[in-house]
């Protein structure tokens, strides 16, 4: 594949948020993450733990609680307000004030007809779930302190409420408290679990995990997890299994078993530990075959449970999340510049030139939104337009660079349809093109090199749709996959469309005949090799190169990839030699071993290559280590052998 | 006829009792210890060594509480017999062969009738690293001896570290781990499951098993890990949704772990010394016991769960009372150090005749010789000893006492890789007011390089005290007692270096009488007037340098003997300065009686160690012994004796004022899997003599094949089987008169032997009462069960010869008959000549 100047940036200093809040819905298989700067996330666990929806945040909202009511999803906060999502538009549907002050948690009932949130001045207040809305039904007694966690039991009548010190059982028919289980000292419970038998389960700041009988109010048994916190807990589906996340970055596990082999009666006995997190672990989801666990060191991790899994399988595999499944760079390939979107603001570097020894990058331009965050951001391979959405409208602006200014281009268009697109803008001709569309994931293109040159390409979950971009007609569908794509590209020359799927899958399909090309073809004819299809990061970008048409450059988390169309496809059962192998072989072997993925593996944790003009190669990194560098110091942290 | 036969190796002590998890009794009153071919039963409120129950002939691998009758043990031993001790008594009751080493025993009160026995995989004697796990129905048989064939194997793979195979609640499972996997066998279900852990996990853990524990009432089975975890499994009667939970506070691997009876607390312990106390199903409430001295190797608790036993690395086992949760006593036995070439010589305190050699970790132990038992440990280092494996710190190397007692020379070194070696000599006076070692000086680095030899000036008349010290920084350098200042009282301070040519001196001795003193560098020996440091003469025998150095004493005391690496023993004569005699031989210890003019001399020849003892005036030895021990003697001393003995042997009178201590320690092999082959404990031995009783009969007929000698056996097992009429009369009365009445055969029975004992010899009587005239009543019945040793040692060898498969009990009676009327032949003969001596 040559050889190439790499510019390799490491200067973009991109740190998401705090994981707040996590809701893990069982019937659709996705888990909704907010973090702390009120940005909303859905992770898709059926198509390889794919982020396939951001909505993102707003200054100033403080999401506290997230609860899945069927497909519906509800937020609540410190800003006391209830939320819904509009997951389609991918922005917030309606806010309700609840008039209790912060709202430190939302549940509720099983049968999805009544949402509680629990709220700072002590009131347990229900609202009533419409189709389209929600209506506030009746406050619960109140009581002196905030109630900080709730729990609903399965069959609706009881209500559990950890508050300081205690925690209380609700009827929530009539509304009546029932009896209370005092705590001995200055506690905040931070979680209740209510089970089916009537068992309460609470997480406290003493490091306690007890368990309650509900009915009596008892003390049935003190599991001291910590010397710190326990802040969030997760039962899993059928009650068998329970699991706490405590301010030391552990996640302790509870398990529902015998303690003799041939009784029936069973316990719940401290089972396993699961050390993932540095940090405090905020929010837990207890799906059936995994933990998932995240908090503030910002990463998502989802452990599998080894009994519930087959044993080395990719289901088995530990999975980290920690980069956004989306591109955050852009690349002006003519001009040599790169724009970072950071969640509230954006900026604008200059690729400097490289006598060898370094090169010295500057910094143009900065934009920042007031109060709502960044969707989607580009910039023309110009480098004179600049392009970014955010939850409510789409900007477009004029780049000057030698006396610095920015200008804001009249966009009184793009503001009528609300979108979330990311637009690659080509040339000096601008093309957005907007669409209403009922899309998570947009992607929004346009190629003049191409005679079909006014055209956008709309990914709706799974299904690519071609749009001409002047009069907004259907251009064509490309059939539809099973598994989202995550990267799409028309090539600038053969207009062919590459598609990359979150199950690794890549398609080629020609816009101008209308289906899948040759080399796409033989590609599904053949399969790809068994180690592609195992990585467990998706290909978020893909590009191409200008001098060699048959090349496509893409790249995930940990590699980046070179498609020589013209070389033959790895074979399934041989090995896949990456390039840093092949260059340690002999002349002749090496010819015989290449194949058409060029693998390099020298970088880690890319967030974007690109190919410049001038044949040199952007990749920009964010390496692991110094985004855990700037996360504050832990609250507490295990010291060896206390 | 009367050869050296007279002097014999007495094993004193020192073998390990903490081979195997000590055991303690249902009414908590006494702790059965296995050690070496014997079972040690304590006494725990007293520690006293109560019994030794002796009958074993080869390592004792197990020692159990019998499930059914708690007041009688079984023990299992690589000899292929397990055997039933009433340990109250300290009787055999019965014996069981299975024919096969035993390497564990393990039974449960629900298994009537079975015991489990862990032996090498059958068809395959090579292999010794397969073991399996077999049910032994014991036959109800009223004889003594009972073959035991009805075995059935229950799993196959195991370990045969005992700590690995436990059994579980109620005796429903049995619980066995083997390097990475775990095996739960269920007996009513007969379905055996196995939980394998990855070789280790990515932070580098080693998830090695080395140890099991089951919960008494809950199926939850504690496993512990060569990485300090410990893993509680539960759930293990399913083979997928097991699940286990993991406690972390060991730093390095668990070696012990203990459910307490009630299966409130688990106990757990390693190498870091601590005891550790889980509170079962609250984990995170620990409590502690440390500074146990040394590694946590074994824990016992005690049915009732008032008392924990802990067995240490260093050969001590502590029991800790849980009430008052401190040490109640601590049993330290001997403690040498196996296997580590720096240590201190043996030494004799001169006032409290004690032995004194490395104890603890940077202590010196002062062990009484007469009443086999530690008095005290002497802190030299006087530093935190830090329980951890690989870490250098510092260690007491050389010792020495001056003549009177007075002043004690130590020296501890600390050698670090990449570091300066640190020195520290220091020196302690004898205060009569607390009976003690006090600290005078200490002198930091008292030489560049490490201390050769040490010696003190040994003339009791003269009022200086001196102290020579040599180092491989080519100086020796003599230390005085120098009255300073008022106000601190005399300290010690550097006299005189000396050097010659820049060789590096080696060793070094004082004359008798504390006017010369001999430093031999390399092969040039050097001798100097300490009073006025004058290089007097030097003596040279090349080509090879100097090993030993020692002057002749009373008499003797014109001769200086050394040693040379080329194995050549030198005596010269300083009134001459010449050589007197040479003579070719292999000595790797030399060492001089202070008492008397005899010097000893050990020779290493061909794995075994003879002994040579001679006058320096006089070439030929007074005494010498082929093989005394297997293996190297590396140290070795002259203990005077309480009293004289009157001895006119003249072979033995080298023994009259002293007695002759070693320590050998073999180290046969390493393959830890295999413990048959396994003694690494070094064992002291005792030279003593035997004066009246001339060669024992079954000496006449075996000695030859005294190869290895350790520990002495029971001498009621396996011989009294086969024995019809007790030949003796005094072993028969004495039989009669120890032997608790239940065990006892019937009266009418005993009658006739008893009778038939008394007419068998009327000289045999005689001679006995004379015997115990002359000599004290312990060592008469060491000789006895010496006798009894000779017996059984030969059993192994000639089932060896035989090929192996059979039962060492079945190869008995193969010796017996006309080898017996042969021996009582001999015994006779034997008997008479010395009765008719002794008349004389």
């Amino acid at each position: 594949m040559g050889e190439f100047k790499v510019h390799r940036v490491r200067f973009f200093d991109y740190m998401p948020s705090a994981i707040r809040a996590m809701a893990f819905n069982s019937h659709t298989e996705r888990l909704a993450l907010v973090r702390a700067d009120g940005a909303l996330e859905i992770f898709n666990f059926a198509d390889h733990y794919f982020q396939e929806k951001v909505i993102p945040g707003q200054d100033g909202r403080a999401v506290e609680a997230l609860c899945w009511v069927g497909q519906r999803l509800f937020s609540a906060g410190l800003n006391g307000e209830i939320t819904e999502y509009d997951l389609e538009n991918l922005r917030p549907r309606y806010t309700v004030e609840a008039y209790g002050g912060p709202i430190w948690t939302i549940g509720s009932n099983k049968q999805g007809t009544l949402l509680m949130v629990g709220c700072e001045d002590g009131t347990v207040k229900m609202f009533e779930i419409l189709k389209e809305r929600i209506q506030f039904q009746r406050n619960l007694e109140r009581q002196k302190g905030r109630i900080v966690s709730l729990s609903w039991h399965p069959s609706g009548t009881l209500i559990a409420a950890g508050m300081m010190d205690m925690i209380r059982i609700f009827n929530a028919e009539t509304g009546k408290e029932m009896q209370h289980d005092p705590e001995s000292r200055e506690v905040v419970v931070w979680s209740v679990a209510f089970l089916s038998d009537y068992t309460i389960i609470s997480g406290d700041s003493a490091g306690k995990v007890q368990i309650w009988d509900g009915l009596t109010g008892t003390l049935v048994r003190t599991h001291l997890v910590t010397k710190w916190d326990v802040l969030c807990l997760s039962v899993s589906q059928d009650e068998s299994s329970l699991i706490a996340g405590t301010s030391e970055g552990t996640v302790v596990q509870f398990q529902f078993i015998s303690s003799t082999v041939d009784q029936q009666e069973e316990e719940w006995v401290r089972t396993r530990t699961f050390k993932n997190h540095s940090h405090d672990v905020r929010a837990l989801a207890h799906t059936e075959t995994a933990v998932v666990s995240g908090g503030m060191d910002t990463q998502l991790v989802v452990r599998p449970l080894l009994d519930k899994v087959e044993k080395n399988t990719q289901e088995s595999a530990m999975r980290k999340i920690a980069l956004p499944h989306r591109s955050l760079v852009c690349c002006a390939k003519k001009a040599g510049l790169l724009l970072f979107q950071f969640p509230d603001h954006l900026e604008v570097w200059r690729v400097g030139e490289s006598d060898g020894h370094g090169e010295e990058n500057t910094h143009t331009h900065t934009h920042t939104h007031t109060h709502t965050h960044y969707a989607y951001s580009a910039l023309s391979p110009c480098g004179e337009w600049l392009a970014y959405s955010t939850v409510s409208s789409v900007r477009l602006y004029r780049l000057q660079y030698n006396n610095i200014s920015i200008t804001k281009v009249g966009c009184s268009t793009l503001t009528l349809l609300p979108l979330f697109s990311v637009s690659v803008i080509v040339h000096t001709a601008l093309f957005i093109n907007t669409i209403k569309c009922m899309s998570e994931l947009a992607l929004f293109f346009s190629s003049s090199y191409f005679q079909l040159d006014k055209l956008s390409i709309v990914a709706i979950e799974t299904t690519v749709t071609i749009y001409g971009s002047v009069c907004l007609q259907l251009h064509c569908t490309v059939p539809i996959y099973s598994s989202c794509p995550t990267a799409i590209a028309i090539h600038p020359t053969t207009s062919h469309l590459v598609v990359v799927h979150a199950d690794q899958q890549i398609f080629e399909y020609s816009l101008v005949q209308k289906e899948y090309t040759e080399w796409s073809r033989k590609l599904q004819k053949q399969g790809l090799h068994s180690l592609w299809l195992e990585r467990d990061t998706p290909v978020t970008h893909v590009t191409f190169s200008l001098k060699n048409p048959a090349h496509i450059i893409l790249h995930d988390m940990f590699m980046f990839c070179i498609i020589d169309q013209s070389l033959p496809l790895p074979e399934s059962k041989t090995l896949l030699y990456n390039q840093m192998t092949l260059r340690s072989l002999p002349e002749q072997e090496r010819i015989r071993h290449s194949h058409a993925f060029k693998i390099c593996k020298n970088f880690k944790h890319v967030m974007c290559v690109s190919l410049l003009e001038d044949h040199s190669l952007v990749v920009v990194e964010r390496p692991l280590l110094d985004m855990m560098s700037q996360l504050p110091a832990p609250v507490r942290q295990k010291k060896f052998a206390t | 006829m009367v050869e050296h036969g007279d002097i014999r190796v007495v094993h004193r002590g020192g073998s390990k009792i903490n081979f195997r998890k000590p055991v303690i009794t249902n009414d908590s009153r006494f702790l059965l210890c296995a050690s070496g071919e014997s079972v040690k039963v304590f006494s725990t409120s007293t520690e006293e060594c109560i019994h030794d129950l002796r009958g074993h002939t080869d390592l004792v691998t197990g020692v159990l509480i019998k499930p059914s009758n708690h007041l009688q043990a079984f023990s299992c031993s690589a000899d292929g017999t397990v055997r039933l001790w009433d340990f109250t008594d300290g009787i055999l009751i019965k014996t069981y062969v299975i024919g096969y080493p035993i390497f564990s025993i393990h039974a449960s009160p629900h298994h009537e009738g079975v015991i489990f026995v862990v032996t090498p995989m059958q068809g395959d004697k090579r292999s010794g690293e397969l073991f399996q796990l077999v049910a032994v129905h014991l036959p109800q048989s009223g004889d003594q001896l009972v073959e035991a064939r009805e075995l059935s194997a229950v799993l196959t793979g195991i370990s045969s570290n005992p700590a690995a195979t436990v059994f579980g609640r109620g005796g429903e499972y049995i619980a066995s781990a083997n390097g990475l996997q775990l095996e739960v066998y269920f007996f009513k279900k007969q379905k055996a499951y196995r939980f394998s852990l990855k070789e280790d996990n990515k932070k580098g853990g080693k998830n090695t098993f080395t140890c099991v524990a089951c919960h008494p009432n809950d199926d939850c089975i504690a496993t512990g890990h060569e990485d300090g975890k410990i893993r509680l499994w539960r759930n293990f009667n399913h083979k997928k949704e097991y699940t286990y939970s993991t406690l972390h506070w060991h730093h390095s691997a668990v070696s012990s772990l203990s459910f307490t009876p009630e299966g409130t607390n688990l106990l757990s312990g390693g190498i870091e010394s601590v005891l550790v106390q889980w509170r079962y199903n609250q984990e995170n409430q620990r409590d502690f016991l440390p500074r146990l001295g040394a590694a946590i190797t074994h824990i016992a608790v005690s049915p009732d769960g008032a008392l924990y036993c802990t067995s240490h690395s260093d050969n001590s086992k502590e029991l800790t009372s849980v009430i008052e949760s401190k040490p109640l006593f601590l049993t330290l036995l001997f403690r040498p150090r196996a296997g580590e070439s720096v240590g201190t010589d043996l030494m004799i305190d001169p006032r409290s005749k004690s032995l004194v050699l490395n104890g603890k970790p940077g202590h010196l132990q002062f062990y009484s010789l007469q009443r086999d038992k530690l008095l005290y440990n002497l802190d030299i280092v006087q530093q935190e000893y830090i329980h951890e494996s690989g870490l250098q710190q510092f260690e007491v190397v050389k010792a020495a006492f001056d003549a009177s007692g007075n002043w004690l020379a130590t020296v501890e070194e600390r050698k670090q890789k990449g570091a300066e070696l640190e020195l520290n000599l220091k020196l302690w006076a004898f205060d009569e007011q607390t009976q003690s070692f006090v600290l005078n000086t200490t002198i930091s680095a008292p030489h560049e390089a490490q201390i050769t030899g040490m010696c003190f000036s040994h003339a009791t008349d003269s009022q200086t005290t001196m102290l020579v010290s040599t180092s491989k920084d080519g100086h020796f350098k003599a230390w005085q007692l120098a009255a300073q200042s008022q106000t601190d009282g005399p300290s010690w301070s550097c006299d005189f270096v000396g050097a010659y040519h820049g060789l590096v001196p080696e060793c070094c001795s004082f004359s008798a009488d504390g006017s010369l003193l001999a430093v031999s560098f390399q092969e040039v020996v050097t001798v100097w007037s300490p009073a006025s440091w004058e290089l007097l003469t030097t003596l040279s025998q090349p080509p090879k340098a100097i090993r030993n150095l020692c002057f002749g004493r009373l008499s003797c005391s014109k001769y200086l003997l050394g040693t040379t690496d080329s194995n050549l023993l030198c005596c010269w004569n300083l009134l001459t300065c010449s050589l007197e005699w040479s003579t070719s031989m292999d000595v790797s210890l030399l060492l001089a009686d202070p008492l008397s003019e005899n010097m000893a001399a050990f020779c290493c020849q061909a794995g075994c160690t003879d002994l040579f003892v001679f006058k320096p005036s006089e070439p030929r030895p007074l005494f010498s012994q082929k093989a005394v021990c297997s293996g190297m003697v590396t140290r070795a001393v002259f203990a005077p004796r309480e009293e004289m003995l009157e001895s006119c042997e003249e072979s033995s009178q080298w023994l009259n004022r002293s007695q002759l201590y070693f320590l050998t320690q073999y180290m046969v092999n390493n393959t830890n899997r295999s413990a048959v082959k396994e003694k690494k404990s070094a064992v002291s031995k005792r030279l003593v003599i035997d004066d009246s009783v001339a060669m024992t009969p079954f000496y006449l007929l075996l000695g030859k094949h005294r190869q290895q000698q350790q520990g002495g056996d029971d001498p009621q097992s396996g011989v009294s089987a086969e024995r019809t009429p007790l030949p003796q009369g005094s072993v028969a009365i004495k039989e009669l008169l120890q032997t608790p009445a239940h065990v006892l055969p019937s009266t009418s029975f005993l009658c006739s032997m008893f009778v038939q004992s008394l007419l068998i010899s009327v000289t045999d009587s005689r001679e006995e009462s004379k015997h115990a005239e002359e000599e004290m009543e312990s060592e008469k019945e060491e000789e006895d069960s010496e006798e009894e040793i000779e017996s059984s040692r030969t059993r192994p060898e000639q089932q060896a010869a035989v090929g192996g498969g059979e039962a060492a009990e079945s190869a008995a009676p193969a010796m017996t008959k006309a080898q017996v009327r042969e021996l009582r032949r001999v015994k006779k003969l034997d008997h008479s000549w010395l009765a008719g001596l002794l008349d004389s």
